[in-house]
């Protein structure tokens, strides 16, 4: 990689051992990819918690903080994997508990915002078209580079703390305009009523085209999606498909036509996802013994709209006895829903609201899901549905609606 | 036999060959405790990828990834190698973070030349993985 005098000075030492350190790791990840040089971010938004980091992520990172690793920009974490207040009832560890207390206190040293969100996008941060930042978790990636028109990669915890720290990341992938062409086009002639179904399209074109590079191009939809539908399309292709970027005519901005977006290629794969689709993919899931005790509303987090919704569903029900019903958010979001009233309903209705989490990585989870006896988990969002197998959930994705229903009636259909 | 891979990262190492038909995520698929691929379903389910020369095809999701690796390797739970047909910047940074060996891109498709049990070299400077000894 080509290094300007700046970087050549932090390599030799001019910025500490950390911060050269980190910029050598940098080069590596560059190099494996053929990037030429380095781009300044703005931001950075990274995961660390101790469910994904474990006693060695943690020891590593006291390391850096003795080091002395400072950010230099804008740096925010994303969703952990404890709400402190409900860890004990959770059946969470509290020596894992005071790991994460470390970890929270370690970040902050470094100069970390510990906003704890994977919507950092829909209440933090809003990057500009063009503009550089450094950021995971996927669904945090895929909306910045989608909806915004930024430019990051799939940055994981390290590679995001490195860039925090240097205030650069290596220029491939999604900085660069080769790879932010549309290479298939997806027609929706589906009414796609409800967030499940956004999911829905997600599951359809990201098994089906499990490629980084692959970027789906959506039109013909009749009307304009909202924040939250595009969160969980670009939630759901980015987990199913591992994609980074897609394009929504006339709704993102490198896509005010089909042409501009396939930059006027031709001879392209094109898919048409309707109705039967959609409907086909809500039939596929196994019920199993029809378990209908956990139900959850997270990955990514709710936004307020989202929390309304729940609310107006849940107002004046109840979660059927012995059920679990989980909504994820975030602490922005959690107190305006608190001084809105929305909060109130979903707690009166039995449902536990968890801030600054999200549940698939919740520390724990196995041997929670044992205790509790659960088989089934139930979810509007397809992106929770398809990453938490490895906890041995069976999984069931479900329309919001639904899921109230299953919620407060523990009969699943 | 030879595979030509296209990008490559770390030490020579050789390993038995763990040969997928499917994708790979540490966080979807693996039990970080066990190093056994544990997703009800995976075609590699119950199979443990410690210590093994792992061939898989695509990469799935998850930025946890990062972590995920050096959190194996800690555990002494991590593979030899990972050998991708296609992968994303998540397994790269954190095979890298892990020290842990990784390519992408091959020629030919390993499914023709190297079956599960094999014993593999992985020469990553020199971008290509020999086949040692048939199981």
């Amino acid at each position: 990689m080509e290094l300007n005098a700046e970087e050549r000075a932090i390599l030799d030492g001019a910025r500490g051992a950390a911060a050269r350190d980190a910029l050598q790791y940098q080069i590596e990840v560059g190099t494996f990819w053929g990037a030429k040089r380095f781009v300044p971010v703005t931001n950075v938004h990274m995961m660390g918690d101790i469910e994904v980091m474990g006693d060695g992520g943690l020891a590593w990172l006291k390391g850096r903080d003795l080091a002395g690793a400072k950010c230099t920009v804008s740096t925010t974490t994303n969703a952990r994997c404890m709400d402190f207040a409900h860890c004990e009832r959770m059946g969470q560890d509290a020596g894992e508990a005071k790991k994460e207390r470390e970890i929270i206190a370690t970040l902050q040293r470094m100069n970390v915002i510990t906003t704890d969100t994977c919507i950092n996008y829909q209440t933090v941060y809003q990057p500009h078209l063009g503009e550089h930042v450094a950021w995971g978790d996927t669904g945090t990636v895929i909306y910045a580079n989608s909806v915004f028109g930024a430019r990051t990669n799939f940055e994981s915890g390290p590679a995001a703390l490195a860039a925090g720290i240097t205030g650069r990341t290596p220029e491939y992938g999604f900085h660069l305009d080769e790879h932010r062409k549309g290479t298939f086009t997806v027609e929706l002639t589906a009414k796609l009523g409800d967030l499940a179904d956004w999911g829905a399209i997600g599951k359809l074109v990201g098994e089906t085209h499990q490629n980084y590079y692959a970027v789906p191009v959506f039109h013909g939809y009749h009307r304009t999606p909202t924040a939250d539908e595009l969160k969980h399309l670009g939630a759901a292709l980015a987990s199913y498909g591992s994609m980074g970027m897609f394009h929504f005519v006339g709704v993102t901005p490198e896509a005010r036509s089909i042409d501009e977006a396939m930059a006027g290629k031709s001879g392209y794969e094109k898919m048409v996802i309707g109705d039967a689709d959609i409907e086909r993919v809500l039939a596929g899931y196994n019920l199993g013994d029809g378990d209908a005790r956990l139900v959850v509303f997270t990955g990514p987090q709710q936004s307020l709209f989202e929390m309304k919704r729940l609310a107006e569903l849940f107002a004046g029900r109840k979660v059927k006895a012995g059920g679990t019903c989980i909504v994820t958010t975030n602490s922005a979001v959690l107190e305006q829903a608190r001084s809105l009233g929305y909060a109130k309903a979903l707690e009166d209705a039995g449902v536990t609201i968890l801030q600054g989490v999200c549940f698939y990585i919740l520390q724990n989870l196995s041997p929670m899901r044992e205790k509790n006896g659960w088989k089934n988990m139930v979810s509007n969002s397809a992106k929770v549905v398809n990453i938490i197998g490895a906890h041995k959930f069976n999984t069931i994705l479900r329309r919001t609606e639904a899921c109230v229903e299953i919620a407060c009636t523990g009969v699943l259909k | 036999m030879r595979i030509a891979v296209n990008r490559a990262f770390g030490p020579v190492v050789e390993g038995e060959a763990l040969v997928s038909e499917e994708g790979f995520s540490p966080r979807y698929d693996l039990d970080r405790w066990s190093g056994l691929i544990t997703k009800p379903g995976h075609k590699l389910e119950g199979h443990s990828i410690v210590d093994k020369v792992c061939f898989f095809p695509s990469a799935k999701g998850g930025i946890a990834a990062g972590w995920a690796f050096y959190d194996i390797q800690w555990k002494k739970l991590a593979p030899k190698a990972f050998v991708f047909g296609v992968t994303n910047p998540v397994m790269v940074q954190g095979a890298i973070f892990a020290g842990i060996p990784i390519t992408e891109g091959w020629a030919p498709h390993p499914r023709d030349v190297v079956k599960t049990g094999d014993w593999v070299r992985v020469d990553p400077a020199r971008r290509t993985i020999e086949v040692l000894r048939r199981a």
